[in-house]
């Protein structure tokens, strides 16, 4: 792939997005405007987070990619390859080994460290889009920070449903400042915003990049009668045996039987490998056999 | 006494065209000003510089702010007018849909002006939604519906409701009774009486209808071609025109 320069982009719109990415680093959960580019892939497939980790990787970088938790979906195999191929980085499954992740709809469960970086993928960066499509008025709403909105639709949830059921991209509020939708993770994901890696997230069709330093405040809007809840199914890995982790719902045959089983899926095959073992689980061993 | 609100030589023009041109007048707390004239007279284009919807090309409108006095509103910055705009100030459209959220139930809808200053307590917001909706002759069990399910009384009844719940002291409203069967606007009218009356309201009605002014106004301002022509208390008004246009309107040869 010697036509193409390191990471696919060009040197200048690689320089492009990273004034956009620092922008939004000084700017903790602002959203920045950028000349999102053409991808050789379609816009669902996250080509905001490909730009964005196009634009940071190094040759010494080792890339990792999960798509709803898991390192080995079409999508997320792609882009791997994409990367292998064009900027020639290592890649790895090991949440621990990364030096750069791109995530759609997760946040890994081990807790990230210092020198990490999270790329997400983001559909629709505006979280007031829903109540407020006027675009010059959103931006005002955050200029001022008018964000009564976003309570009128928790309002709306728990008059609808007894509970703030918005169980995805749930809205926070970043640094006491700017309110920021954190692209549609679990709720329950929501805690781990608060880290000590770099997270930056890129929306590729409604160009836009945003940014969350390490140890940046990020606080769940809720009510003081219906605080926020990073709930999850009330079950624990049917495999590794994990009570705390975000499970996913597999059926396993043509009967219905079910199981639950950690979303993500390297932090679930690091701990069968160190003997956890879950109700449903065949001994380790035999599923490496 | 300082007037709550002061309007002087205010013109703003659409081009060559006159919207409306040097109105003056005083509005103090507690007063209703309604403001009458025909199709196209500037009442829209005046009330609408008044709520800061549009700029003036000339003159001031002063407002009595709760921390710094009587000053002119076009030297607020954009977070002060704004913010008086969801509070101290009110604006009732003549039609509900432009001053609703129709997506939003009714008790969204009355409780968003809370939560925009800061109210965080569902069941109080709830509360205070299910007390204002009784005000304006909602029943409690029509808080979950959107304003689409509602007719168009109900619409402008959820759309007073909404104003009203962060206890304005000023309200602009544009033809409240507008669109409205003449059976709902009397019931409408007499319940706008009682609410502005028991809260002791101030506010600038535009309207057609003399009814409606002669039931809410105090003082009334007579315009045609963006210059008012005669003001002064409405019974004065309506019982003695001095000006011939206003006459005309009186003795209804007029229809506006
Ligand atoms: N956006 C605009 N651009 C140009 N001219 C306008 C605009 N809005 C209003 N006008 C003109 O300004 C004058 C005053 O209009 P305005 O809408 O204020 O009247 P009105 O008294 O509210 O009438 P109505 O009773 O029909 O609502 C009219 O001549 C009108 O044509
Ligand atoms: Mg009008």
């Amino acid at each position: 792939m010697t036509d193409y320069n390191f990471a696919y982009l060009d040197e200048q719109t690689k320089r492009m997005i990273r004034r956009a990415i620092l922008k939004g680093l000084a700017v903790p959960g602002y959203q920045v405007p950028f000349a999102s580019r053409e991808m050789p892939m379609p816009y669902g497939w996250g080509t905001g987070g490909v730009q964005v980790s196009a634009a940071i990787l190094v040759p010494e970088d080792r890339f990792k990619v999960i798509d709803q938790g898991s390192d080995d979906t079409t999508n997320a195999v792609s882009i791997r390859k994409f990367f292998e191929a064009t900027a020639g980085v290592a890649t790895t499954t090991h949440t621990t080994e990364a030096t750069v992740i791109q995530t759609r709809h997760r946040i890994p469960e081990t807790a990230l460290t210092e020198g990490q970086i999270l790329v997400y993928q983001v559909p629709i960066p505006e979280p007031l889009r829903f109540l407020e499509p006027r675009e010059a008025e959103t931006r005002k709403m955050h200029a001022l920070e008018e964000y009564g909105l976003m309570h009128v639709k928790l309002y709306e949830d728990i008059a609808r449903h007894g509970h703030i059921a918005t169980a995805y991209a749930y809205p926070v509020l970043v640094q006491g400042r700017y309110v920021m939708d954190p692209s549609p993770i679990p709720k329950f994901d929501n805690p781990r915003l608060e880290s000590a890696a770099i997270q930056l997230f890129g929306a590729g069709r409604e160009q836009r990049i945003y940014a969350l330093p390490p140890h940046t405040r990020v606080v769940s809007l809720d009510f003081e009668d219906h605080p926020f809840e990073a709930s999850k199914a009330d079950h624990a890995c049917g495999l590794c045996g994990a009570g705390d982790t975000y499970l996913d719902e597999v059926i396993t045959d043509d009967r219905g039987s079910r199981l639950f089983a950690c979303s993500d899926t390297d932090y679930c095959e690091a701990r069968r490998a160190a003997g956890h073992a879950g109700a449903m689980a065949a001994p380790y061993a035999e599923t490496q056999a | 006494m300082t007037p709550l609100f002061s309007v002087r030589n205010l013109t703003k023009r659409y081009g060559a065209r006159i919207g409306c041109a040097d109105v003056s007048f005083d509005l103090y707390p507690g007063e209703i000003m309604g403001i009458v004239g025909e199709s196209g007279s500037g009442k829209s284009t005046l009330l609408n510089c008044l709520a800061g919807h549009l700029d003036p090309d000339a003159g001031q409108v002063l407002f009595d702010t709760r921390d710094r006095g009587l000053i002119d509103t076009a030297t607020m910055s954009e977070p002060e007018r704004r913010m008086l705009a969801r509070t101290d100030w009110a604006f009732v459209h003549q039609n509900p849909r432009d001053g609703l959220r129709m997506g939003v139930s009714a008790g969204g809808n009355v409780g968003e002006r809370l939560m925009a200053v800061g109210a965080r307590n569902y069941g109080q917001i709830r509360e205070s939604a299910i007390d204002w909706l009784g005000r304006v002759e909602i029943a409690a069990d029509r808080i979950d519906d959107r304003p689409r399910a509602f007719s168009g009384g109900m619409q402008q009844r959820l759309q007073i409701a909404r104003n009203l719940v962060t206890g304005p002291r000023l309200v602009f409203m544009d033809e409240p009774t507008g669109g409205l069967d003449v059976s709902v606007q009397a019931r409408l009218l007499d319940l706008l009486r009682t609410l502005v009356r028991r809260m002791g309201l101030s506010a600038v009605i535009v309207t057609h209808d003399l009814a409606v002014v002669r039931l809410l106004a105090d003082r009334l301002m007579v315009m045609k071609s963006g210059h008012v022509v005669e003001q002064g208390l409405t019974d004065q008004v309506l019982d003695d025109p001095q000006h011939g246009y206003t006459q005309l309107l009186v003795s209804s040869v007029l229809q506006v």
